[in-house]
């Protein structure tokens, strides 16, 4: 039995988090496929052909299926699912509103996020915001699973995989994408950033933010935010990084005004190198912190920007 | 229009889990127990809808020990009508726990049924959407923003990128996000109230549900201890730090 990667992509481009899935799924030792569903995504299924190991692309295009509308990409992912042992899908937003819908429809469990393959039916995934790892064994025919990215690595390119094309399932006709407000930035995706400099309560303001965008431009960084940033108002909830938003492990993780609520070091403690940057010499971040620095931000963040 | 409101019993958001010694799973005797955030988001999401007139009753269920009669007479104390305990020792996974407020749902029919996004203690992000799927309604997950009107309702979802809007037909399932509201404090009086409002005990055979666990934990264990702490005295010697000592500048 082959192994079905149901891809995120824009229409162009595959998104990152598609990548590490389809390592994980090349850990289990069977064929991999890729399902690219969306609305003139010919240039996503290119990408998902061009992926080394993916033997398959199978490629479904219809306007129904624009914006990942869970109803439909469900039925669509139904009609196929029975010939794989495995559907994996990036824990992602998109991939975390649709794959359990595909498992209650099959009636088998999904495992969720996890961060190793252990076995075909053997999974490590976090618990309790990652302050514990459980080893889950599934006894359900078919797999239904969603990958960690940052716990693989990214899958190359150079494969030369066949695209087949795949009927869309009629529109269910119960929901409906009314619009989308996506932030823009030239930043790279918080995901996916080598680095990532965050800010939390301490920032005090929107506008003071400027500084971080000053030294993440200077790192090429991604700009991320604890939870208490993002429901202050100061910036938008696409930032945030924890237990309920973005996971990230970058190369640096710089955290500037953030305490460290375990809800936010369960998004970034797996980073390689974390700086934390505070006032207060007591805040929990320091216990996880490679290099400590306690000084007011508003004096060491211009600073840093400038010497590096 | 009745609103059916699922919570969850879990762990309290502010307790340091231990794994025990067995490695068979977290310890959960003796440490405080709450209602799961998300769900708490929820009940108030289906009471304020209550207050502004647009739901005529906010039931709540949950599935578990007959402990989860505690977090039921939360959310009574909260706002909500009336309380349902799916009452079992098993230990309950996603789909189980959907198969039952499916069931529920079937007796009771509400319209429209409003949970938490995930539970903080497994972190599966499951039932709502799988509750979806089983009875074949329309999902909005992770909601910032939910305005009913008519027969419709329209939700704006938290997604990787920002933010987007949905609009269901009902009856639908809406999962909650952080940003949804702010739920109340309990007042005294109303958890006085809470204690005589009506609250219904049934089991998954009643329901006709087999709630046997599909995936079998085989171990668990801590994550590896980030040997943290170090300093830095100013920010020349955090450069110098970070591209002499960790080179990742």
């Amino acid at each position: 039995m082959s192994i079905l990667v149901i891809a995120e992509h824009d229409g162009a481009h595959l998104k990152g988090a598609t990548l590490n899935t389809v390592t994980a799924a090349l850990q289990l030792g069977a064929e991999v496929h890729v399902l690219v569903a969306g609305s003139n995504a010919s240039g996503a299924a290119q990408a998902a052909a061009a992926v080394q190991g993916v033997t398959k692309v199978l490629h479904a295009d219809a306007p129904q299926l624009a914006g990942m509308l869970a109803e439909n990409v469900a039925a669509l992912i139904l009609g196929v699912a029975r010939d794989y042992s495995h559907l994996l899908f990036p824990s992602t937003a998109a991939g975390k509103n649709v794959a359990p819908r595909v498992a209650a429809l099959l009636d088998v469990a999904q495992i969720s996020d996890i961060t190793k393959v252990v076995s075909a039916d053997t999974f490590v995934r976090p618990i309790y915001a990652g302050n514990a790892f459980a080893t889950v064994q599934s006894a359900d025919p078919i797999k239904v699973i969603t990958v960690r990215g940052t716990a693989f690595d990214a899958a190359k390119s150079g494969g030369a995989a066949t695209v087949e094309h795949l009927a869309a399932t009629p529109d269910s006709g119960s929901s409906r994408l009314v619009s989308q407000e996506l932030t823009k930035s030239s930043r790279p995706e918080l995901t996916a950033a080598r680095i990532v400099v965050s800010g939390g309560r301490g920032m005090g303001n929107g506008e003071n933010f400027k500084l971080l965008e000053a030294l993440a431009d200077k790192l090429n960084a991604a700009i991320g935010a604890s939870r208490a940033a993002v429901d202050a108002g100061f910036v938008p909830n696409d930032y945030q990084v924890g237990q309920t938003g973005k996971i990230v492990a970058p190369e640096l993780y710089i955290a500037v005004g953030i305490s460290g609520a375990i809800q936010h070091l369960a998004g970034m403690k797996d980073s390689k190198v974390i700086v934390a940057i505070n006032k207060d010499a007591e805040a929990p971040i320091f216990q996880i912190a490679d290099y400590g620095l306690v000084a007011d931000l508003f004096e060491a963040v211009p600073q840093l920007t400038q010497q590096l | 229009m009745k609103v059916l409101v699922p919570i969850k019993r879990v762990v309290d958001y502010n307790v340091k889990v231990r794994v025990k010694s067995d490695h068979s799973a977290v310890e959960t005797a003796n440490v405080k127990m709450s209602m799961n955030p998300f769900d708490e988001i929820a009940v108030e999401e289906a009471v304020r809808m209550k207050e502004k007139g647009l739901a005529t009753e906010v039931v709540a269920v949950s599935c578990g020990t007959t402990a989860c009669q505690e977090t039921l007479r939360t959310a009574l104390a909260i706002g909500a009508d009336r309380a349902i305990l799916v009452e079992t020792e098993v230990e309950l996974q996603p789909l189980a726990v959907a198969k039952l407020i499916k069931a529920v749902v079937e007796q009771e029919g509400p319209r429209l049924v409003v949970l938490g996004k995930q539970a903080i203690d497994d972190d599966a992000n499951q039932t709502g959407q799988m509750l979806a799927a089983l009875l074949n309604w329309p999902q909005a997950t992770f909601a910032s923003k939910v305005e009913l009107a008519g027969d419709q309702v329209q939700v704006t979802r938290e997604i990787d990128g920002g933010l987007e809007t949905l609009a269901l037909t009902l009856p639908a399932v809406i999962t909650t996000d952080l940003r949804l509201n702010e739920p109340r404090y309990a007042t005294l009086p109303n958890i006085m109230k809470a204690k005589k409002k009506p609250l219904d005990t049934t089991k998954p055979e009643t329901l006709g549900v087999d709630v046997a666990p599909r995936l079998k934990t085989l171990r668990v264990e801590e994550p590896p201890k980030r040997q943290g702490g170090g300093k830095v005295a100013d920010v020349a010697e955090l450069v110098a730090k970070l591209k002499n000592e960790a080179k990742v500048i």
